[in-house]
């Protein structure tokens, strides 16, 4: 009867209205992978899935709310119809083949999104409480091994992450590259990503790792190839300078390592005491004796964290480390050097 | 409720509770030699001092009182027997960060918590039997209020002691979420800072464990409103007096009240960084508050597994004569297949966190890879139950409003065996599905195409209810009283709950959605959709039925208009920061997003929600004493508890009824659901409900 033209037709407007809406809405960050293609139409199909189904279920309801609510004075029963097997044949078997389809293109879908370039190239990726590490492959000429806690990309070409945790589970997320996955102690998992867009993005860590989970962002500049060799021809000359001393040594193995996640060098506070002015210092402990901050006491804090702790820091446990004396004492030489 | 013994019990509370954080502040100062003003030992005396005081000052050494005293009595005799040992065997150090080491903490929590069921008294018959002495079957209750402070064997005083629980730890839950909503107000920290100390943990610290308590108190709290509802209502939907085994049905409740103590007490124990999901290594790592979370958990998962036993066994074998598979009240049903879940599934949840337990203290490495183990497998065990038990938490809702539809709409609830075969459906296919938590995770890539399979058939029985539903109204007669709008506004909210899943289900989709506040918009919506709301729904409609009086109507619609937009604004901003970027769990995000405004927009709903069911708790409480009379049918339902007066009798059917019709024949005249068997049956009119505004 009318009732059903009237529905019909304004599911089909509200299901219309509420798509282009949506669309409108620019819901997505900007897409900047080439994996960001089939997820986004993938999504896109979703909104249009959302906004049928919403109008389906919302407008007969909300119509019925208004045409069948009870008038002043009605004192009577609704119609009484127990139900009808045809339609609910009907609204079982229909949307069952629509889900298995669906099912059917997002396996299509994320193997479009998973496809791999046998040309790409690996970087290693590590995850450390609260920081990332970025390890590239050798520079040819030199064999110079960069790490860094910023990832460079080349534009329209492929890397290949490879990636671990040395502690808890993280998660490694640019939302405009749109994929992620997460890194696991003790295995290894894959995530491959193929920039389209030159700019600067962040990479947040989206597996929650504890006390600075929030605040482990580092940055990832999408270039072209040419300003990719510049940085890491730079990374790879900084890199080899500072391994001539032990206290360059011990610089690169800070940023390495994600010191700076917890120490700061320019004297703010945060969750482990600052290194500028700390050698040489007197520190108070938590059982209330005062040492000085000398080579000795450094290198045991690093190698034994928990043997002594510094007042006031008591409530977070620093990680332990598998450096060797060598690498120790040369962080323990770049400490000295911030005054 | 008499204003003498609260006002007693509010009085004894701020004293003891003061005198116990000066007695904590003096042993801390006595064993660390600092004043330690904002921390844990101190706290956890005034609240433990505190929290026993108020009950006592309510109520005497009896009951809850004496339960809890013994809880902490068996806590510290557990504990220190353990350090005992420990000393004995020479093991270091005997003592650890809050005054006993991490084993002596678990084995007292765990002695405490058995020694709260001997203190509250469930033990006391079944310790006569074992001892060969009988007891009545049949305990009388006190009169007044008294009797839900106290074990009893009624399943509607137990009914309303989860209903009670359950709302009072969705406040404690509620009000953690309110302070971590006021910090992400605004980008940057602005009192959560790493200066601030509060129980031994920093402001980012203390915000993880306040998010990760939110969430766990949260989903105990729905645990214990389903098995609320279910308790109260089905025993005399099928026309039973009570459950087949009132005093496991009494155990059931009572357990989860120091599993709810263990809860709380993780975080005055150095909280804990997770989640409420307990993802080792990280969980491995955590203080010990990790350990007493693990352990509420477990004790928490008793109560669930013990109560849904009991509802199996009633409607198995304790229905009215007639009363056939078909012709059972669709709540029932939804309350069968909710039972079945959390009847084999809640073990799994169990198991995993005892194996971290077991990782933690004993050095199994199930979890840690340098000693074999695999933390995905962690995740596996735990998303096993968690999966399934998110169909508990959303099964009876969606039954409360099949239930309720016909009533309110005067018309049969449509397709009545589809709906029925719907919530097993549902509770079958979810089963199955658990891997969808772990896209990411690291599992087998292929793995992940079948479980996209099984997510996206949820979306069949699920669609049969919403179709239904929508059937049900169509050509009806509809009003909305209080119930009505929270039945409405469940379906709504669900709604949008269940068309947010599939883009979670495309896998590669959810590789952006995961983790994202777009996750937390969807789940807020299915959980509201599925609980909150038909939660709300539920008491609003069975209060006269318990207390012979009504809610305030105007205010009940004032709590459903005020809580809906609000909720709405939240969950659309939630998933839409989601999308653009926004994580979840994290203490701060990057001004350089955009999201301050969506943020304090975020906080204000959340406040909103809040003081929409402040109102309803004024409502409840007055309510309970002054609110209209309403002793008989008040909303002019078919169902035989709204046939014999309320409040109702404590056995339910003094005279018992037969089924001789369908349940939702509304608009059939001359049908008939039930007869008395004494012929006198009230007449089922046809007539406007009532709804005074």
């Amino acid at each position: 009867m009318r009732n059903f033209v009237v529905v019909g037709i304004l599911i089909i407007l509200v299901s219309i209205l509420l798509y282009l809406g949506l669309d409108a809405a620019e819901l997505m960050p900007v897409a900047a992978s080439a994996q960001a293609t089939p997820i986004d139409w993938m999504w896109n199909v979703q909104v249009a899935a959302m906004s049928i189904l919403f109008a389906i279920i919302a407008v007969p309801m909300f119509y019925s709310l208004v045409v069948f609510r009870r008038r002043k004075g009605d004192t009577s029963d609704g119609m009484h119809f127990e139900g009808n097997t045809n339609l609910e044949i009907a609204w079982s078997t229909i949307p069952l083949f629509i889900v298995v389809v669906f099912a059917y293109l997002g396996a299509q879908n994320l193997s479009d999104a998973l496809r791999r370039d046998p040309s790409a190239t690996v970087v290693k990726v590590t995850g450390i409480q609260w920081s990332w590490r970025f390890e590239y492959p050798s520079d040819p000429e030199t064999g110079v091994v960069v790490i860094s806690d910023e990832l460079h990309l080349p534009v329209g070409k492929q890397v290949l992450l490879r990636m671990t945790s040395s502690d808890v589970i993280h998660s490694f997320w640019v939302p405009e590259f749109r994929v992620k996955q997460d890194l696991v102690p003790g295995r290894f998992t894959e995530l491959t990503i193929t920039p389209t867009k030159e700019g600067d993005y962040k990479v947040s860590c989206a597996e929650l790792c504890g006390t600075s989970h929030a605040f482990m962002v580092k940055p990832v500049v999408v270039s072209t190839q040419e300003e990719f060799d510049v940085w890491f021809k730079e990374q790879v000359r900084i890199s080899a300078e500072l391994a001539a001393t032990p206290e360059g040594k011990g610089q690169l193995l800070v940023s390495q390592n994600g010191c700076a996640a917890c120490h700061s060098i320019n004297g703010a506070v945060g969750i482990g005491p600052t290194w500028l002015g700390l050698f040489g210092s007197d520190v108070e402990l938590t059982d209330g004796t005062t040492v000085t901050a000398d080579e000795t006491f450094i290198t045991e804090s690093i190698r034994d964290p928990q043997v002594k702790i510094v007042a006031r820091f008591e409530t977070q446990k620093m990680v332990q480390y598998t450096f060797t004396d060598e690498e120790i004492a040369a962080i323990v030489a770049y400490i000295k050097t911030l005054k | 409720m008499n204003n003498n013994p609260l006002r007693k019990a509010f009085l004894f509370l701020f004293v003891a509770g003061a005198v116990g954080y000066g007695l904590g502040l003096g042993t801390d100062f006595l064993v660390t030699s600092i004043l330690n003003f904002s921390g844990s030992v101190a706290s956890a005396f005034a609240l433990l001092f505190g929290f026993t005081a108020f009950f006592f000052g309510l109520y005497g050494y009896r009951g809850i009182t004496r339960g809890l005293v013994w809880q902490v009595a068996g806590t510290l005799i557990g504990a220190f027997l353990i350090t005992g040992i420990r000393a004995a065997l020479g093991a270091t150090p005997i003592f650890g960060a809050f005054f006993f080491s991490e084993p002596a903490w678990v084995f007292g929590a765990l002695a405490g918590v058995l020694s709260f069921t001997f203190g509250v008294g469930i033990m006391d018959d079944w310790v006569k039997w074992a001892r060969g002495f009988d007891t009545p079957e049949y305990h009388e209750d006190e009169p007044g209020w008294e009797k839900y402070f106290s074990v009893s064997l009624d399943h509607k005083v137990i009914g309303i002691q989860y209903t009670v629980t359950a709302l009072f730890l969705i406040t404690v839950g509620g009000t953690f979420a309110l302070i971590f909503r006021a910090e992400l107000a605004a980008s940057q920290l602005q009192f959560l800072t790493t200066t601030f100390r509060l129980f031994n943990q920093t402001g980012p610290q203390l915000y993880n464990s306040l998010m990760s308590l939110h969430g766990m108190l949260m989903i105990i709290s729905i645990l214990l409103g389903v098995s609320g509802i279910i308790n109260y209502a089905v025993p005399f939907l099928v026309g039973a007096h009570d459950m087949a085994f009132p005093r496991m049905n009494a155990f059931a409740y009572w357990v989860a009240v120091p599993a709810s103590v263990l809860l709380l007490m993780s975080l005055v124990l150095g909280g804990f960084d997770t989640g409420w999901t307990g993802y080792p290594p990280l969980s491995s790592r955590a203080p010990v508050g990790m350990q007493m979370f693990f352990l509420g958990v477990f004790t928490a998962g008793w109560s669930s597994i013990l109560g849904a036993l009991n509802v199996i066994a009633t409607v198995l074998r304790m229905r009215a004569k007639g009363m056939t598979a078909m012709r059972l009240p669709i709540f029932v049903w939804a309350g069968i297949a909710t039972s079945i879940i959390a009847l084999t599934a809640t073990q799994l949840i169990g198991l995993s966190f005892q194996l971290v337990m077991f990782q933690r203290l004993f050095g199994m490495g199930f979890f840690d890879a340098t000693k074999g183990g695999n933390p995905v497998l962690f995740q596996h065990l735990f998303w096993f139950y968690s999966h399934p038990a998110v169909y508990v938490f959303v099964l009876p809702g969606l039954g409360i409003i099949s239930e309720l539809l016909p009533v309110f709409v005067r018309k049969p609830l449509f397709g009545y065996r589809w709906i029925a075969m719907s919530s097993l459906g549902i509770a079958l296919v979810g089963f199955v599905v658990w891997a969808h938590h772990m896209f990411t995770s690291g599992m087998n890539e292929y793995l992940r195409v079948p479980f996209m399979y099984s997510t996206m058939l949820v979306a069949v029985p699920t669609g049969v209810k919403f179709f239904s539903w929508v059937a049900t109204l169509w050509g009806g007669k509809i009003e909305t009283p209080t119930p009505m709008l929270f039945a409405l506004g469940a379906i709504f909210v669900f709604l949008l709950g269940g068309i947010t899943g599939p883009p979670n289900a495309m896998v590669a989709v959810d590789l952006h959605l995961h983790d994202t506040y777009w996750v937390v918009g969807h789940f807020h919506d299915t959980i509201f959709g599925g609980f909150v709301f038909p939660f709300f729904a539920a008491i609003y409609f069975w209060f006269p039925k318990a207390t012979g009086r009504r809610m305030n109507e105007f205010w009940g619609k004032v709590h459903f208009w005020l809580m809906t937009p609000s909720f709405l604004m939240l969950t659309f901003g939630m998933m839409f920061i989601g999308l653009r970027g926004m994580r979840r769990r994290i203490a701060d995000y990057d001004p350089a997003l955009g999201f301050d405004n969506a943020h304090l927009i975020l906080t204000i709903c959340g406040f909103a929600i809040a003081l929409s069911v402040l109102i309803f708790f004024i409502n409840f409480f007055y309510s309970i004493k002054n609110g209209e009379k309403a002793e008989g049918n008040v909303w002019n339902s078919r169902s035989p508890e709204w046939l014999v007066p309320s409040p109702m009798h404590p056995h339910n059917y003094p005279v018992p009824f037969e089924v001789v019709g369908e349940p939702y024949d509304y608009g059939l005249p001359g049908s008939k659901y039930v007869e008395f068997a004494n012929g006198k049956t009230p007449k089922h009119e046809t007539k406007r409900v009532g709804t005074h505004s």
